[in-house]
């Protein structure tokens, strides 16, 4: 097997691994802090990228798109945090599964009224267009690089936050603790509404990078959501670190079985069977290791506390 | 005075003609108007409806469901259809998963069921029924097409489907008339949005074109990442890759791309003018191949109504067979499995003004019959 061809299937599991960081950092801190499971978190990350495109074909400019798309999310978050979200703390998961999937509804075909059903388009900046060559030979798109790049200075950027600050000292004292924390005095209506926020920002960047080489149409937040439920369970509901370890396995995982599992078939069959099981194989995989580490560890590889 | 007169007379004679066959007929259209896949089932829709409301048969009454591109989804909506909403007719299915769900056993109830675009093989060959019409393809043509055409310029092909009938058909069609060699061929997730990994493997399989196959929002993300990739091969594939609802969404990297269809807007003929003014008059957007398709399938349903009562449903389906209506395809007729016997040409994505567009370059198949027709016996 060629070495470069191997070298750009790893880059390209790490860079869905960060995509999925991005989407899954916001829903973990979510549900560590607020004990909240937001499925509208897909939501927010379409709202980002339609954000994204609709500055971006007003002014011509990729990064004002960016901008908005984080703002325009982090807005919508914190919007429905204020009016929806706040009411379901201290209800139980069911109400807030029910809730938070009305919101997909309502989000979906409000965009579809505004936006129509056709996707738009969105196309990413000429700074970061075009390849950077590889060794052996290969070439990678600079913008799946600036993707990498991004997805870890956010790691970084929320570690630094949550251990460092005293924005994440209360994070972390909420995650522990809520009625304390509240007993202390910390005003805990505005902590949940910024952390919300934080997570929504996080999801729209995620939708507006992404949005730049696929389709920004209705309806392309709930496929990530699913995976990026995947990763929070297997790194562990509520755990930053948790985030980061699984989705950077999902995405090698899911890259490298759609890669190397119709090879390993081929040898023993011919090339369209191995091809198609191959194929069907591959979309299992990330299922059946989610499978094998509850198996193993329960709470998921970093387990939060409390 | 006179006209006014000649105008009376000539309704009146209408409304005699029209006396003995005024039969309500209910159809039931079922069709994908949320999520990824949207853009499909809503020109669909829209066409449809164009040409019931050109029609203005005060007869015909249309009950419009979102499957949501979901096959189970599907089937509840089909069994309400014919049960409470007592449809006589259904129509209106996308996806080829989803047909395969509903079409078998609505026709096996007895209910008329015409596609508006899905063509899986199966239902094509042995498991053909009277009651099923597609007035759209059988699924393989365009594939073929496209099989056809690369003999002329390319040896080695990296070919590329979703893991879905359709998309096995699609790999089955261009291989059974393309000659060359196949430098790889890869079956990805239905709805998948990111083809990182597929693009190195084409790179490194040294293939001298690329066949893909990959309708709706996946084509979309498939050609921008092909783009960027900096892998410099010609791209082709059926229309589906190419069609008006995802085009304005590539953006500049489809220019120059060649696909296969029965139809373009573009295509010579009067029904077609008067198709795409009509619609760009009442949506303001240019018609996609769906679009054709579902305009051609009410047509088609609204001929046999003036020729057969749906209540005699014998007469009804011969009068469908017969085709009598004026597609925006040009020459349309059924074969003996109740397929079209149509052209397919080669069209090439062009930009008209600021518009991105098909334009037809030539035609790989004159009246095209696909191959499964041999094995249905009817």
């Amino acid at each position: 097997m060629q070495t470069a061809l191997l070298i750009e299937q790893i880059l390209n599991g790490l860079q869905f691994g960060v995509m999925l960081f991005l989407m899954a950092a916001g829903l973990t801190l979510i549900f560590g802090v607020m004990g909240l499971i937001n499925l509208a978190h897909g939501s927010l990350y379409m709202v980002g990228a339609f954000a994204c495109a609709t500055v971006a074909a007003a002014t011509g400019s990729f990064w004002l798109g960016l901008i908005a798309s984080l703002a325009a999310a982090a807005a919508a978050g914190a919007l429905i945090e204020v009016t929806v979200i706040r009411r379901l703390y201290d209800r139980d998961h069911l109400d807030q599964v029910l809730a938070t999937f009305a919101l997909i509804l309502v989000f979906s075909e409000g965009t579809r009224w505004v936006f129509g059903s056709i996707p738009l388009y969105l196309n990413i900046p000429p700074l970061l267009s075009g390849a950077i060559p590889l060794p052996g030979g290969s070439a990678y798109p600079l913008y799946r690089v600036a993707i990498i790049g991004v997805g870890i200075a956010v790691a970084v950027g929320l570690h630094l936050l949550i251990t460092r600050t005293r924005l994440g000292m209360r994070i972390r004292a909420g995650e522990s603790d809520r009625e304390m924390i509240g007993a202390l005095g910390v005003d805990i209506r505005t902590l949940y509404t910024v952390v919300f926020a934080l997570g929504a920002a996080l999801a729209g960047l995620a939708g507006a990078l992404v949005g730049a080489i696929q389709s920004v149409q209705v309806g392309m937040g709930e496929p990530v959501l699913i995976l990026a439920f995947v990763v929070i369970v297997i790194g562990g509901i509520g755990s930053i670190h948790g985030a980061l370890v699984g989705a950077l396995l999902v995405g090698l995982i899911d890259t490298l079985g759609r890669f190397l599992l119709p090879v390993a078939l081929a040898a023993f069959m011919g090339p369209s069977a191995a091809a198609s099981i191959g194929a069907s194989l591959a979309s299992i995989l990330i299922y059946v290791f989610m499978a094998l580490v509850l198996a193993i560890r329960p709470r998921g590889l970093f387990a939060a506390a409390g | 005075m006179n006209k006014i007169i000649a105008a009376g007379l000539l309704g009146l004679g209408m409304s005699v003609s029209g006396l003995a066959f005024a039969e309500p007929v209910k159809i039931g259209m079922i069709t994908t108007l949320s999520g990824g896949g949207a853009g499909l089932g809503i020109d669909v829709r829209d066409a449809f409806a164009l040409a019931m409301k050109q029609a203005n048969n005060p007869d015909v009454t249309v009950v419009t469901e979102d499957d949501a591109m979901k096959p189970e989804i599907a089937v509840q909506i089909a069994d309400k259809m014919i049960q409470s909403e007592k449809v006589d007719i259904l129509t209106g299915i996308i996806w080829s998963n989803l047909a395969m769900a509903v079409v078998p056993s609505v026709t096996g109830q007895g209910i008329i069921y015409l596609s508006p675009n899905a063509g899986p093989s199966p239902l094509a060959g042995a498991n053909c029924n009277a009651n099923y019409f597609n007035v759209a393809y059988q699924n393989d043509n365009f594939h073929e097409a496209m099989g056809e055409y690369a003999n002329a310029d390319y040896k080695k092909v990296f070919i590329l489907a979703p893991n879905y009938p359709a998309g096995k058909d699609s790999l089955t069609g261009f291989k059974r008339f393309y000659k060359g060699e196949l430098a790889g061929e890869v079956y990805t997730q239905l709805g998948q949005t990111d083809y990182a990994a597929e693009i190195a493997q084409i790179r490194a399989s040294g293939a001298d074109a690329v066949f893909f196959f990959l309708p709706g929002g996946m084509g979309i993300a498939f050609t921008k990442q092909w783009a960027q990739s900096g892998v410099d091969l010609p791209l082709m594939g059926p229309a589906f890759s190419f069609s008006q609802d995802v085009l304005p969404a590539i953006g500049d990297a489809a220019l120059g791309v060649k696909n296969s269809a029965s139809w373009s807007h573009d295509l010579d003929n009067a029904a077609n003018k008067a198709f795409v003014a009509a619609f760009q008059a009442e949506y303001s957007r240019l018609p996609s191949v769906y679009a054709a398709q579902a305009y051609d399938t009410a047509n088609l349903i609204l001929s046999a109504m003036g020729k057969a009562s749906i209540s005699d449903k014998d007469a009804f389906r011969a009068a469908l067979k017969e085709a009598d209506f004026d597609s925006v395809r040009g020459s349309f007729k059924f074969n003996t499995n109740q397929h079209p016997i149509q052209n397919i040409y080669v069209r090439e994505v062009v930009k008209e003004g600021d518009v991105l567009t098909n334009k037809i370059i030539g035609t790989a198949f004159e009246n095209h019959e696909d191959a499964y027709a041999k094995d249905c016996k009817m």
